[in-house]
């Protein structure tokens, strides 16, 4: 099929099976799932900044469809949402101008590959050690019988210690979270980690997800189940953003976003309702390969010199 | 595989494949005629491009979202 905005010739049956993979992922991680979308587009042909920009309107369809799903199962927080959309769309605009000067430099592609491989490879690294040790202190907990069965959305983290400390942090203007659990955390510390997610999405694609998620966990102390619900809702409005950014600056291809877009509504319902059977330490364990495969293909694009 | 597996997997099945024709449809009939349209609007017109994009993938994911619903309340009634 040739998408004449982008000038590319792509199999709609490709889009739509990537839609539909990344729609499971988005569904359960809560992530735009642009680490392996921007790739998968950049394997079909696309330049990185027609695929960053793609990807994007693609991720603001997506979702819509999760994060309704995910609002019925009450793991939406729109209190925190609301606030972090404000600190990634300032966050988005800074990546989206980096982006535009390195496309006049002529070296955008170079240098997004390199900085996506960092990220992806630290994120796994540190969420891997991170879930496992959080398994092992809940395995020694159960076998102390410190912890009941039973699945709950409160979930623990190896991390915790430092979640604790960073909450303790009183700088004005306090917020209270009551459906998060979180009685009171600083406004600028929200604004910050959303600011930092965004100046990954404009600047790598995507919702950047793969950066919030965890912070939300991590840094803010949210539990997972709602920070996956929470993240998606934030997604919708720094993503539109983003996509209307993109836009004007002529890096949308919306019909290839429509086409993937078609596999992704089936995919999010799947990933949205697997979700229920699992504790939160055992999906961040799962994510871990999700930003390593994204890794693996730019620098498989890397050494093959395909359209770099 | 369980009863209760087998039935879920057939509706599913089954929703797929009526979600695959519809969308078959829904790509000749709106996207090939909207092709050429978007195309000229972001040669010529790219802010009013970027909000018509915008629009055109959220309104995309709510009607698809209401269809595969639909699709599912309906093959759920006439199969479970």
């Amino acid at each position: 099929m040739f998408f004449p905005i982008s000038g590319a010739h792509i199999s709609p049956i490709y889009l739509a099976i990537v839609g539909f993979v990344i729609g499971i992922l988005g569904g359960f991680f809560g992530v735009g799932g642009s680490f392996i979308a921007g790739p998968a587009l950049r394997l079909a042909g696309l330049d990185w900044n027609f695929a960053v920009g793609t990807d994007l309107a693609h991720i603001v369809g997506k979702s819509v469809v999760a994060a309704r799903r995910h609002r019925a199962l009450g793991n939406v927080d729109l209190r925190l949402g609301s606030i972090m959309a404000l600190g990634t769309i300032g966050g988005a605009e800074v990546g989206a101008q980096a982006i535009q000067m390195l496309k006049r430099a002529g070296n955008v592609n170079l240098v997004v590959s390199i900085v996506s491989i960092v990220v992806y490879v630290s994120i796994a690294i540190f969420m891997l050690w991170e879930s496992r040790k959080t398994l092992r202190l809940e395995k020694g907990r159960a076998q102390r019988g410190l912890v009941k069965g039973g699945k709950s959305k409160k979930d623990y983290s190896a991390f915790g210690p430092v979640t604790r400390a960073i909450q303790k942090v009183k700088i004005w203007p306090m917020v209270a979270l009551p459906t998060s659990g979180i009685a009171a955390i600083s406004l600028w510390m929200i604004l910050l980690v959303a600011f930092v997610g965004g100046l990954f999405s404009g600047f790598l694609g995507g919702g950047a997800g793969y950066i919030r998620m965890p912070s939300m966990v991590y840094v803010l102390g949210i539990p997972t189940h709602l920070a996956v619900g929470t993240d998606l809702f934030e997604i919708i409005i720094s993503a539109s953003y983003g996509t209307f950014s993109h836009a004007v600056k002529g890096n949308v291809d919306i019909l290839i976003a429509l086409v993937m877009h078609t596999g992704a509504v089936i995919g999010a319902q799947i990933g949205v309702i697997a979700t229920q059977y699992f504790a939160g330490p055992k999906i961040r364990l799962a994510f871990v390969p999700l930003p390593l495969i994204g890794a693996a293909i730019v620098i498989y694009t890397m050494i093959s010199g395909h359209k770099l | 595989m369980k009863k209760g597996t087998a039935k879920t997997v057939r509706v599913f099945a089954i929703e797929l494949a009526l979600y695959t024709v519809l969308v078959v449809i829904y790509f000749f009939l709106v996207l090939h005629l909207l092709g050429q349209w978007l195309y000229e609007l972001e040669i010529h017109h790219r802010y009013t491009y970027a909000g018509i994009a915008i629009l055109l993938i959220i309104g995309q994911a709510i009607l698809l979202e209401s269809l595969t619903t639909f699709l599912m309340r309906l093959i759920r009634g006439r199969f479970a």
